[in-house]
Protein backbone atom coordinates (compact mmCIF):
# COMPACT_ATOMS: atom_id res chain seq x y z
CA UNK A 1 0.00 0.00 0.00
CA UNK A 2 1.30 3.40 -0.90
CA UNK A 3 2.08 6.01 1.71
CA UNK A 4 -0.89 8.27 2.31
CA UNK A 5 1.29 11.17 3.34
CA UNK A 6 4.33 12.48 1.61
CA UNK A 7 7.41 12.86 3.82
CA UNK A 8 7.11 16.62 3.66
CA UNK A 9 3.89 16.53 5.67
CA UNK A 10 5.99 15.60 8.75
CA UNK A 11 7.22 19.14 8.71
CA UNK A 12 3.72 20.48 8.43
CA UNK A 13 2.44 18.38 11.31
CA UNK A 14 5.34 19.53 13.49
CA UNK A 15 4.75 23.10 12.45
CA UNK A 16 1.08 22.85 13.32
CA UNK A 17 1.78 21.40 16.77
CA UNK A 18 4.46 23.93 17.70
CA UNK A 19 2.61 26.68 15.88
CA UNK A 20 -0.52 25.96 17.85
CA UNK A 21 1.42 26.25 21.11
CA UNK A 22 2.93 29.54 20.03
CA UNK A 23 -0.38 30.95 18.85
CA UNK A 24 -2.27 29.90 21.96
CA UNK A 25 0.53 31.35 24.03
CA UNK A 26 0.48 34.58 22.06
CA UNK A 27 -3.29 34.79 22.36
CA UNK A 28 -3.05 34.25 26.10
CA UNK A 29 -0.41 36.91 26.38
CA UNK A 30 -2.45 39.30 24.26
CA UNK A 31 -5.51 38.76 26.46
CA UNK A 32 -3.37 39.31 29.57
CA UNK A 33 -1.82 42.45 28.11
CA UNK A 34 -5.26 43.82 27.26
CA UNK A 35 -6.63 42.95 30.70
CA UNK A 36 -3.73 44.73 32.39
CA UNK A 37 -3.72 47.74 30.09
CA UNK A 38 -4.98 51.15 31.25
CA UNK A 39 -7.40 50.99 28.33
CA UNK A 40 -9.21 48.18 30.14
CA UNK A 41 -8.49 48.88 33.84
CA UNK A 42 -8.65 52.70 33.77
CA UNK A 43 -5.43 52.68 35.76
CA UNK A 44 -3.59 56.02 35.45
CA UNK A 45 -6.35 57.44 33.27
CA UNK A 46 -7.24 61.01 34.22
CA UNK A 47 -10.94 61.79 34.41
CA UNK A 48 -12.43 65.07 33.28
CA UNK A 49 -14.51 66.41 36.16
CA UNK A 50 -17.19 69.11 36.25
CA UNK A 51 -14.66 71.14 38.27
CA UNK A 52 -10.98 70.39 37.64
CA UNK A 53 -10.27 69.66 41.29
CA UNK A 54 -6.56 69.19 41.96
CA UNK A 55 -5.38 66.96 44.78
CA UNK A 56 -1.87 68.17 43.96
CA UNK A 57 -2.87 71.70 44.89
CA UNK A 58 -5.04 70.96 47.94
CA UNK A 59 -3.41 67.91 49.51
CA UNK A 60 0.08 68.61 48.18
CA UNK A 61 0.89 72.30 47.94
CA UNK A 62 -1.51 73.47 50.65
CA UNK A 63 -0.94 70.44 52.87
CA UNK A 64 -4.61 69.98 53.75
CA UNK A 65 -5.13 66.68 55.55
CA UNK A 66 -7.09 64.00 53.62
CA UNK A 67 -9.62 63.88 56.44
CA UNK A 68 -10.49 67.57 56.11
CA UNK A 69 -12.70 66.60 53.16
CA UNK A 70 -12.93 62.81 53.41
CA UNK A 71 -14.38 62.99 56.89
CA UNK A 72 -15.87 59.53 57.19
CA UNK A 73 -12.76 57.59 56.17
CA UNK A 74 -12.01 56.60 59.79
CA UNK A 75 -15.48 55.50 60.78
CA UNK A 76 -17.24 54.26 57.67
CA UNK A 77 -16.73 51.95 54.73
CA UNK A 78 -17.01 55.00 52.49
CA UNK A 79 -14.34 57.68 52.73
CA UNK A 80 -16.87 60.34 51.82
CA UNK A 81 -17.00 62.84 48.99
CA UNK A 82 -17.20 66.27 50.61
CA UNK A 83 -20.46 68.20 50.44
CA UNK A 84 -20.28 71.52 48.58
CA UNK A 85 -20.27 73.25 51.97
CA UNK A 86 -16.73 71.93 52.52
CA UNK A 87 -15.53 73.51 49.26
CA UNK A 88 -17.26 76.75 50.14
CA UNK A 89 -15.60 76.87 53.58
CA UNK A 90 -12.61 78.37 51.80
CA UNK A 91 -14.02 79.31 48.41
CA UNK A 92 -16.63 81.65 49.85
CA UNK A 93 -13.60 83.87 50.50
CA UNK A 94 -10.87 82.95 48.05
CA UNK A 95 -11.02 82.52 44.28
CA UNK A 96 -14.56 83.84 44.49
CA UNK A 97 -14.44 85.15 40.92
CA UNK A 98 -12.85 82.11 39.32
CA UNK A 99 -15.09 80.89 36.50
CA UNK A 100 -13.61 77.42 37.04
CA UNK A 101 -15.42 77.34 40.38
CA UNK A 102 -18.81 78.47 39.09
CA UNK A 103 -20.27 74.91 39.28
CA UNK A 104 -19.32 74.86 42.99
CA UNK A 105 -21.01 78.16 43.68
CA UNK A 106 -24.04 77.14 41.62
CA UNK A 107 -24.28 73.91 43.57
CA UNK A 108 -24.24 75.79 46.88
CA UNK A 109 -26.67 78.43 45.64
CA UNK A 110 -29.23 76.08 44.12
CA UNK A 111 -28.74 73.07 46.43
CA UNK A 112 -27.86 70.85 43.48
CA UNK A 113 -25.26 68.08 43.72
CA UNK A 114 -22.02 68.42 41.80
CA UNK A 115 -21.89 65.30 39.66
CA UNK A 116 -18.30 64.15 40.11
CA UNK A 117 -17.08 61.37 37.88
CA UNK A 118 -16.22 58.33 39.92
CA UNK A 119 -12.53 57.38 39.70
CA UNK A 120 -12.23 54.32 41.91
CA UNK A 121 -15.21 51.99 41.76
CA UNK A 122 -15.51 48.37 42.75
CA UNK A 123 -18.07 45.91 41.39
CA UNK A 124 -21.15 45.65 43.62
CA UNK A 125 -20.21 42.14 44.74
CA UNK A 126 -17.10 43.42 46.50
CA UNK A 127 -17.31 44.72 50.05
CA UNK A 128 -14.60 47.20 50.94
CA UNK A 129 -14.25 49.20 54.14
CA UNK A 130 -11.94 52.21 54.36
CA UNK A 131 -12.14 52.54 58.14
CA UNK A 132 -10.53 49.21 58.99
CA UNK A 133 -7.71 49.75 56.50
CA UNK A 134 -6.67 53.16 57.82
CA UNK A 135 -7.09 51.90 61.39
CA UNK A 136 -4.60 49.10 60.73
CA UNK A 137 -1.85 51.17 59.17
CA UNK A 138 -2.67 51.02 55.47
CA UNK A 139 -1.82 54.46 54.12
CA UNK A 140 -3.98 56.40 51.67
CA UNK A 141 -1.19 56.41 49.09
CA UNK A 142 -0.72 52.65 49.34
CA UNK A 143 -3.88 52.21 47.25
CA UNK A 144 -4.47 55.71 45.87
CA UNK A 145 -0.93 56.30 44.65
CA UNK A 146 0.88 59.64 44.65
CA UNK A 147 -2.33 61.56 45.16
CA UNK A 148 -0.46 64.71 46.17
CA UNK A 149 1.08 64.77 42.70
CA UNK A 150 -2.18 64.41 40.75
CA UNK A 151 -3.58 67.56 39.13
CA UNK A 152 -6.57 65.49 38.05
CA UNK A 153 -7.33 62.37 40.02
CA UNK A 154 -6.61 59.02 38.48
CA UNK A 155 -6.96 55.42 39.55
CA UNK A 156 -3.62 54.22 40.85
CA UNK A 157 -4.23 50.48 40.93
CA UNK A 158 -5.94 47.97 38.68
CA UNK A 159 -8.50 47.24 41.45
CA UNK A 160 -8.28 43.58 40.43
CA UNK A 161 -8.71 40.92 43.07
CA UNK A 162 -5.08 39.94 42.58
CA UNK A 163 -4.15 43.53 43.40
CA UNK A 164 -6.06 43.37 46.70
CA UNK A 165 -4.60 39.97 47.49
CA UNK A 166 -1.02 41.17 47.04
CA UNK A 167 -1.42 43.01 50.31
CA UNK A 168 -3.85 40.62 51.99
CA UNK A 169 -1.34 37.81 51.54
CA UNK A 170 1.66 39.80 52.73
CA UNK A 171 0.50 42.84 54.69
CA UNK A 172 3.99 43.25 56.16
CA UNK A 173 5.16 44.44 52.74
CA UNK A 174 2.81 47.43 52.72
CA UNK A 175 1.85 48.37 56.29
CA UNK A 176 3.17 51.63 57.73
CA UNK A 177 3.11 53.25 61.18
CA UNK A 178 -0.36 54.58 62.07
CA UNK A 179 1.03 58.11 62.45
CA UNK A 180 1.96 58.08 58.72
CA UNK A 181 -1.32 56.78 57.30
CA UNK A 182 -2.53 60.19 56.13
CA UNK A 183 0.88 61.51 55.10
CA UNK A 184 0.77 61.75 51.29
CA UNK A 185 4.57 62.07 51.12
CA UNK A 186 5.35 58.97 53.16
CA UNK A 187 8.16 56.95 51.65
CA UNK A 188 8.48 53.36 52.79
CA UNK A 189 11.93 52.25 53.91
CA UNK A 190 14.04 49.92 51.78
CA UNK A 191 12.54 46.48 51.10
CA UNK A 192 14.48 44.75 53.86
CA UNK A 193 13.73 47.43 56.45
CA UNK A 194 10.07 47.48 55.40
CA UNK A 195 9.80 43.73 55.96
CA UNK A 196 11.38 44.04 59.40
CA UNK A 197 9.18 46.98 60.41
CA UNK A 198 6.15 45.42 58.69
CA UNK A 199 6.39 42.18 60.66
CA UNK A 200 6.60 44.17 63.88
CA UNK A 201 3.59 46.34 62.95
CA UNK A 202 1.54 43.33 61.80
CA UNK A 203 1.98 41.84 65.27
CA UNK A 204 1.47 45.17 67.05
CA UNK A 205 -1.68 46.16 65.15
CA UNK A 206 -2.98 42.59 65.16
CA UNK A 207 -3.29 42.56 61.38
CA UNK A 208 -4.80 39.36 60.06
CA UNK A 209 -3.96 38.12 56.60
CA UNK A 210 -7.63 37.71 55.66
CA UNK A 211 -8.03 35.68 52.51
CA UNK A 212 -11.33 33.88 52.91
CA UNK A 213 -13.86 34.59 50.15
CA UNK A 214 -16.39 36.05 52.54
CA UNK A 215 -14.00 38.73 53.75
CA UNK A 216 -14.79 40.75 50.65
CA UNK A 217 -17.61 38.82 48.96
CA UNK A 218 -20.34 38.95 51.54
CA UNK B 1 -13.94 21.09 1.48
CA UNK B 2 -15.95 22.98 3.98
CA UNK B 3 -13.54 22.23 6.82
CA UNK B 4 -10.48 23.01 4.83
CA UNK B 5 -11.93 26.41 4.11
CA UNK B 6 -12.81 26.94 7.73
CA UNK B 7 -9.46 25.96 9.13
CA UNK B 8 -7.45 28.15 6.79
CA UNK B 9 -9.72 31.05 7.57
CA UNK B 10 -9.24 30.55 11.25
CA UNK B 11 -5.51 30.28 11.51
CA UNK B 12 -3.90 31.01 8.19
CA UNK B 13 -0.63 29.39 7.32
CA UNK B 14 -0.55 26.75 10.02
CA UNK B 15 -3.16 24.26 9.06
CA UNK B 16 -2.52 24.57 5.37
CA UNK B 17 -1.96 20.83 4.93
CA UNK B 18 -2.16 19.52 1.41
CA UNK B 19 -5.31 17.53 0.73
CA UNK B 20 -8.47 17.29 2.71
CA UNK B 21 -7.50 14.38 4.97
CA UNK B 22 -9.34 12.81 7.86
CA UNK B 23 -6.83 13.83 10.56
CA UNK B 24 -6.72 17.38 9.37
CA UNK B 25 -10.50 17.40 9.32
CA UNK B 26 -10.82 16.22 12.94
CA UNK B 27 -8.16 18.68 14.06
CA UNK B 28 -10.05 21.51 12.39
CA UNK B 29 -13.24 20.30 14.03
CA UNK B 30 -11.52 20.34 17.42
CA UNK B 31 -10.31 23.85 16.83
CA UNK B 32 -13.81 24.94 15.84
CA UNK B 33 -15.30 23.47 19.00
CA UNK B 34 -12.60 25.08 21.13
CA UNK B 35 -13.19 28.46 19.51
CA UNK B 36 -16.96 28.27 19.89
CA UNK B 37 -16.50 27.21 23.51
CA UNK B 38 -14.22 30.16 24.18
CA UNK B 39 -16.66 32.55 22.55
CA UNK B 40 -19.49 31.09 24.64
CA UNK B 41 -17.42 31.49 27.83
CA UNK B 42 -16.56 35.06 26.93
CA UNK B 43 -20.22 35.83 26.30
CA UNK B 44 -21.22 34.41 29.69
CA UNK B 45 -18.44 36.49 31.21
CA UNK B 46 -20.11 39.60 29.83
CA UNK B 47 -23.11 39.39 32.10
CA UNK B 48 -22.91 42.33 34.51
CA UNK B 49 -25.92 41.80 36.73
CA UNK B 50 -23.73 41.04 39.75
CA UNK B 51 -21.38 43.91 38.99
CA UNK B 52 -24.22 46.39 38.90
CA UNK B 53 -26.76 45.26 41.45
CA UNK B 54 -30.16 46.90 41.93
CA UNK B 55 -29.10 48.83 45.03
CA UNK B 56 -27.77 52.28 45.75
CA UNK B 57 -24.24 52.78 46.99
CA UNK B 58 -23.38 56.05 48.76
CA UNK B 59 -24.04 59.11 46.56
CA UNK B 60 -25.18 57.01 43.62
CA UNK B 61 -27.48 59.08 41.39
CA UNK B 62 -31.05 58.01 40.68
CA UNK B 63 -33.76 58.86 38.17
CA UNK B 64 -36.45 58.17 40.72
CA UNK B 65 -36.32 61.48 42.56
CA UNK B 66 -36.49 64.84 40.84
CA UNK B 67 -33.23 66.10 42.36
CA UNK B 68 -31.37 62.99 41.20
CA UNK B 69 -30.20 62.03 44.69
CA UNK B 70 -30.65 58.53 46.01
CA UNK B 71 -29.81 59.76 49.51
CA UNK B 72 -32.76 61.55 51.02
CA UNK B 73 -32.86 64.24 53.66
CA UNK B 74 -34.67 63.07 56.77
CA UNK B 75 -37.96 64.81 57.51
CA UNK B 76 -37.25 68.02 59.49
CA UNK B 77 -37.30 67.29 63.19
CA UNK B 78 -36.29 63.65 62.79
CA UNK B 79 -34.33 62.31 65.74
CA UNK B 80 -32.17 59.32 64.92
CA UNK B 81 -32.11 56.54 67.47
CA UNK B 82 -29.66 57.39 70.24
CA UNK B 83 -29.27 60.97 69.05
CA UNK B 84 -31.78 62.85 71.14
CA UNK B 85 -29.59 65.77 72.16
CA UNK B 86 -30.86 66.57 75.63
CA UNK B 87 -27.48 67.39 77.20
CA UNK B 88 -27.43 71.14 76.74
CA UNK B 89 -23.77 71.60 77.71
CA UNK B 90 -22.55 68.77 75.48
CA UNK B 91 -24.40 69.90 72.37
CA UNK B 92 -24.57 73.70 72.70
CA UNK B 93 -21.73 74.71 75.03
CA UNK B 94 -24.26 76.48 77.21
CA UNK B 95 -25.98 75.97 80.53
CA UNK B 96 -29.38 77.59 80.95
CA UNK B 97 -28.65 79.58 77.82
CA UNK B 98 -25.35 80.98 79.05
CA UNK B 99 -21.99 80.02 77.50
CA UNK B 100 -19.98 78.37 80.24
CA UNK B 101 -16.32 77.66 80.89
CA UNK B 102 -16.51 73.94 81.55
CA UNK B 103 -16.27 70.69 79.70
CA UNK B 104 -19.10 68.15 79.60
CA UNK B 105 -16.69 65.30 80.38
CA UNK B 106 -13.36 65.08 82.21
CA UNK B 107 -10.47 65.78 79.83
CA UNK B 108 -7.79 63.10 79.93
CA UNK B 109 -4.43 62.86 78.21
CA UNK B 110 -6.07 60.69 75.53
CA UNK B 111 -8.67 63.42 74.91
CA UNK B 112 -5.91 66.00 74.48
CA UNK B 113 -4.07 63.78 72.01
CA UNK B 114 -7.26 63.28 70.06
CA UNK B 115 -7.93 67.01 70.28
CA UNK B 116 -4.52 67.79 68.85
CA UNK B 117 -5.02 65.33 66.02
CA UNK B 118 -8.44 66.79 65.12
CA UNK B 119 -7.14 70.33 65.51
CA UNK B 120 -4.26 69.59 63.14
CA UNK B 121 -6.68 68.16 60.56
CA UNK B 122 -9.53 70.67 60.64
CA UNK B 123 -8.22 73.91 62.15
CA UNK B 124 -4.60 74.32 61.04
CA UNK B 125 -5.41 75.33 57.43
CA UNK B 126 -6.40 78.73 58.86
CA UNK B 127 -5.43 78.83 62.54
CA UNK B 128 -2.01 77.19 61.97
CA UNK B 129 -0.27 74.70 64.25
CA UNK B 130 0.27 77.14 67.09
CA UNK B 131 -3.03 79.00 66.91
CA UNK B 132 -1.79 82.41 65.76
CA UNK B 133 -4.12 82.44 62.75
CA UNK B 134 -1.50 82.38 60.00
CA UNK B 135 -2.35 79.06 58.38
CA UNK B 136 -1.72 78.15 54.77
CA UNK B 137 -5.20 79.21 53.58
CA UNK B 138 -4.80 82.58 55.30
CA UNK B 139 -1.47 82.96 53.50
CA UNK B 140 -3.41 82.35 50.29
CA UNK B 141 -5.89 85.15 50.94
CA UNK B 142 -8.47 83.96 53.46
CA UNK B 143 -9.33 86.66 56.04
CA UNK B 144 -7.06 86.19 59.04
CA UNK B 145 -8.79 84.87 62.14
CA UNK B 146 -7.78 86.31 65.51
CA UNK B 147 -4.95 84.60 67.34
CA UNK B 148 -5.99 82.36 70.24
CA UNK B 149 -3.43 84.18 72.32
CA UNK B 150 -5.14 87.55 72.48
CA UNK B 151 -6.61 88.45 75.86
CA UNK B 152 -10.24 88.24 74.67
CA UNK B 153 -9.86 84.62 73.59
CA UNK B 154 -7.74 83.65 76.57
CA UNK B 155 -10.60 84.85 78.73
CA UNK B 156 -13.29 83.26 76.54
CA UNK B 157 -15.11 80.31 78.11
CA UNK B 158 -14.51 76.84 76.64
CA UNK B 159 -18.13 76.77 75.53
CA UNK B 160 -17.38 79.71 73.21
CA UNK B 161 -14.94 77.63 71.15
CA UNK B 162 -17.43 74.81 71.02
CA UNK B 163 -20.11 77.18 69.83
CA UNK B 164 -17.92 78.68 67.11
CA UNK B 165 -17.01 75.23 65.79
CA UNK B 166 -20.67 74.20 65.85
CA UNK B 167 -22.27 77.26 64.29
CA UNK B 168 -19.42 79.02 62.55
CA UNK B 169 -18.31 82.59 63.23
CA UNK B 170 -17.65 85.47 60.85
CA UNK B 171 -16.04 84.05 57.71
CA UNK B 172 -15.67 80.64 59.36
CA UNK B 173 -18.26 78.06 58.31
CA UNK B 174 -19.78 75.55 60.67
CA UNK B 175 -17.72 72.43 61.29
CA UNK B 176 -20.63 70.53 62.79
CA UNK B 177 -20.83 68.21 59.80
CA UNK B 178 -17.12 67.44 59.90
CA UNK B 179 -16.27 67.22 63.60
CA UNK B 180 -18.36 65.27 66.08
CA UNK B 181 -19.53 67.02 69.28
CA UNK B 182 -17.15 65.17 71.60
CA UNK B 183 -14.24 65.93 69.27
CA UNK B 184 -15.22 69.60 69.22
CA UNK B 185 -14.81 69.64 72.99
CA UNK B 186 -11.45 67.89 72.69
CA UNK B 187 -10.34 70.54 70.18
CA UNK B 188 -11.50 73.24 72.60
CA UNK B 189 -9.38 71.55 75.28
CA UNK B 190 -6.39 71.50 72.93
CA UNK B 191 -6.84 75.21 72.20
CA UNK B 192 -6.47 75.67 75.96
CA UNK B 193 -3.23 73.67 75.72
CA UNK B 194 -1.96 75.96 72.96
CA UNK B 195 -2.85 79.02 75.02
CA UNK B 196 -1.13 77.58 78.05
CA UNK B 197 1.99 76.60 76.13
CA UNK B 198 2.25 80.02 74.49
CA UNK B 199 2.27 81.84 77.80
CA UNK B 200 4.28 79.52 80.00
CA UNK B 201 7.84 79.95 81.13
CA UNK B 202 10.46 77.29 81.43
CA UNK B 203 9.92 77.40 85.21
CA UNK B 204 6.36 76.13 84.71
CA UNK B 205 7.72 72.88 83.29
CA UNK B 206 8.60 70.24 85.88
CA UNK B 207 12.38 69.91 86.03
CA UNK B 208 12.28 66.25 85.09
CA UNK B 209 10.54 67.10 81.79
CA UNK B 210 12.70 70.05 80.69
CA UNK B 211 15.27 67.92 78.92
CA UNK B 212 12.49 66.41 76.81
CA UNK B 213 11.33 69.86 75.74
CA UNK B 214 14.64 70.99 74.30
CA UNK B 215 15.06 67.59 72.71
CA UNK B 216 11.68 67.85 70.99
CA UNK B 217 12.22 71.32 69.60
CA UNK B 218 15.49 70.09 68.09
CA UNK B 219 13.81 67.36 66.06
CA UNK B 220 10.41 68.03 64.59
CA UNK B 221 7.97 65.18 64.90
CA UNK B 222 7.26 63.70 61.48
CA UNK B 223 3.69 63.52 60.23
CA UNK B 224 2.43 66.30 62.44
CA UNK B 225 4.67 68.86 60.81
CA UNK B 226 4.05 67.58 57.32
CA UNK B 227 1.91 70.52 56.24
CA UNK B 228 4.29 73.06 57.71
CA UNK B 229 7.56 71.73 56.44
CA UNK B 230 6.58 72.21 52.83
Amino acid sequence: MAQIFHRSTNFISRLSIYGAVVIIGALGYALYAIAMSPWYTDQNVKRQQPVPFSHRHHAGELGIDCRYCHTSVEKSSFAGVPPTQTCMTCHSQIWTNASMLEPVRASYRDDKSIEWIRVNALPDFVYFDHSIHVAKGVGCTTCHGQIAEMPLTERAGTLYMSWCLECHRQPEKYVRPKSEVFNPYYEPPSAGEQLKMGKKLVAEYNIKSLQTCSTCHR
Amino acid sequence: MEYSKLRTDLIPGVFGARGNTRSARSLARGVTVACLGTVALLLFGCRLDMHVQPKYLPYEPTDFFADGRSERQPVPGTVARGQLRLDELMFTGRENGVVVDKFPFPITRADLDRGRERYNVYCTPCHDYTGTGRGMIVQRGFPQPPSYHIQRLRDAPAGHFYEVMTNGFGAMYSYAARVEPADRWRIAAYIRVLQLARNSKIDDVPESERGKLTQQSAQQPSGQSMGQSR
